[in-house]
């Protein structure tokens, strides 16, 4: 039975459900299979932090019982990853820091809940950038996670180990989170499908909280059926997320195969942004493909776009210095010794928070203090507001915004970690959807010459999921099969 | 922008974060690098800019009390210390004084 449910975990994820709802293969011994493969990535790649043992061989059973007693599931038996700052009951957080002391959640996140009541089956949480502060990897406090396509590249961050678990075939989905760029980054290093949904579209409630007015979660998937399916799963209203968008979500899978024909793309204009040539040349292919099937491709300038990444580090890192304040080591998580309350709370924080949190907590209580809050924070708020706006104006000369998602592919490790600016500055393409709360997906336009992934990055109107994956669908379709990473586990 | 070490240790008090003398001025290099490159946004003209109170607002629930039976255990499962249903933390004030 396993060479079935090894042969499925190749695959993708709705194909596997499938074969778990006709009960051709059983979800425990896909999850055994998983299981197994995510502790190789572990092992290989860094991708995992957390390994689930027996806990899943009983929940995929349950998924069994419930499938032969005439149960339907549309993610049935599908093994998933979820990345560390997301809770799931009975599996340590550490949102990739030391701060949290591994805290055990009692209770799933909202969105993982709804993706178990779908018949998904957690085999793990993933490594990720410390607190999700990073566009590598590279700040977790448990070791960088290694890129399936090339294990000396980053795998892009926050949602490293998330994109490098779904690349290297250990699993076919998993949960990311998206701040400024954290699903679409890894997504496009790794050579994956990673949606950003329009903000409220998934509940926050069990996210670790970085910067509140951005955090999305979202999937990582490996094609566009797949991240539509998750994010059907993940998406409603929840009552402990106020910012929840009220009332049910669109139909995501509505307009899957309904082609490009009469759409109106905007390429936005990226000159000066430092795009490398396999990038150009990606983004080039993309959009004749797009005309040649029918849409119309304008060129649109954001005029302001060298602005988001200002705006973006200044408004999230005034968030998580208020956010962070939780972490004192009394309530909850790591503690460190220290003469009296307050030494207690310094040295423990001092201890806890690494390099770019601690960086970007100085930034944030910078921008927030006294005498400079109107200069930096209050100005920064303005500026979202205004590149909210020039997107408005984006989407009534065009229907969706076709961009690279970074300015290049993967780099290698070590290369940026010495630099934040040159770091922040590989979300300039990301950033703007956050300021302003839309959706975004990347999806993958092919390998560089180095033979690693590039992603383009398709940003629409609130609420327009629908229509992304369907322009991502004929992208994926036109684009034929994808050729695995070397690094792929089997 | 002037950014040096007293700055940065200033602000690292009022974030309740211990830093090192050298951790300070490593830090403090970083941040004039990064305000350096963020001065961009003060280039734009002011009338360019909507006001502060168009920049988004998160809906805000109404403020009730929550808590429900069995809630508690929760609450407290993930503490450093506890003792008698309570987290502990250093005394703050001294027996004698």
């Amino acid at each position: 039975m396993t060479g079935i449910a090894d042969r499925l975990l190749d695959g993708p994820a709705h194909r596997l459900a499938v074969a778990v709802s006709t009960r051709e293969v059983r979800a425990r011994d896909v999850t055994g299979a998983a299981l197994g493969r995510a502790a190789r990535s572990r092992e290989r790649h860094g991708a995992f932090l957390h390994v689930a043992g027996e806990d899943a061989i009983e929940a995929a059973a349950e998924v069994d019982r419930r499938i032969a007693a005439g149960e339907t599931f549309p993610l049935a038996g599908v093994p998933i990853a979820v990345k560390d700052n997301v809770h799931v009951a009975g599996m340590p957080t550490t949102a990739g820091s030391r701060v949290l002391g591994a805290i055990v959640p009692p209770c799933d996140a909202t969105c993982v809940a709804q993706l178990r009541a779908a018949g998904c089956v957690v085999v793990g949480k993933t490594s990720c950038d410390e607190l999700g502060m990073g566009s590598s990897n590279e700040t977790s406090a448990f070791g960088p996670v290694r890129n399936p396509w090339n294990p000396d590249r980053v795998p892009g961050g926050s949602s490293g180990g998330s994109a490098a678990a779904v690349a290297a075939r250990a699993v076919p989905l998993a949960v990311g989170t998206d701040t400024g760029g954290s699903i679409r980054l890894p997504a496009a290093f790794c050579g994956l499908v990673g949606l950003r949904p329009t903000y409220g579209r998934v509940s926050r409630s069990g996210l670790v909280a970085y910067a509140s007015s951005f955090d999305q979660a979202g999937p990582i998937a490996r094609d566009v059926r797949d991240a539509a399916l998750a994010l059907a799963a993940m998406a409603g209203a929840d009552p402990s997320d106020a910012t929840s968008l009220p009332g049910p979500p669109p139909d995501l899978l509505s307009r899957l195969d309904a082609g490009v024909a009469g759409l109106r793309v905007g390429l936005l204009d990226h000159a000066g942004e430092g795009v490398d040539p396999d990038t150009e040349a990606a983004l080039a292919s993309t959009a004749g493909l797009l005309a040649s099937r029918g849409a119309s491709v304008v060129p649109l300038r954001l005029p302001r776009l060298s602005l988001g990444i200002a705006a973006y580090y200044l408004i999230s890192a005034a968030e998580a210095s208020s956010n962070l304040a939780r972490f004192d080591g009394v309530r909850f998580g790591a503690r460190v010794a220290g003469d009296g309350p307050g030494a207690l709370v310094r040295a423990t924080r001092a201890t806890g928070f690494g390099d770019e949190v601690k960086r970007r907590i100085l930034l944030g209580t910078f921008a927030l203090s006294a005498g400079h809050r109107e200069a930096w924070y209050e100005r920064a708020q303005r500026v979202r507001a205004r590149i909210a706006l020039d997107l408005a104006d984006a989407f009534r000369a065009c229907d969706l915004l076709l961009s690279p998602t970074a300015p290049g592919p993967a780099f290698p490790i070590g290369e940026k970690s010495g630099d934040p600016l040159s770091l922040y500055l590989t979300d300039v393409f990301t950033v703007p959807a956050s300021l302003a709360g839309l959706p975004a997906l990347s999806v993958p336009a092919g390998l560089s010459r180095e033979q690693l992934p590039v992603g383009v990055q398709l940003a629409g109107p609130a609420g327009s999921e629908s229509l992304l994956l369907g322009v991502a669908r004929e992208l994926e379709a036109a684009a034929g099969p994808r050729p695995d990473p070397p690094g792929v586990i089997r | 922008m002037r950014i040096d070490g007293g700055l940065v240790r200033r602000m690292a008090r009022l974030a309740a974060l211990d830093l090192a003398e050298e951790e300070a001025g490593r830090l403090a290099e970083e941040l004039r690098r990064v305000l350096d490159h963020f001065e961009v946004i003060r280039s734009v003209p002011d009338d360019l800019l909507p006001p502060l109170s168009d920049a988004p607002a998160a809906p805000l629930r109404d403020d009730v009390p929550s808590a429900e039976a069995g809630e508690r255990p929760f609450a407290v499962a993930n503490a450093p210390e506890m003792a008698r249903g309570h987290f502990v933390a250093p005394r703050v004030v001294s027996r004698n004084g």
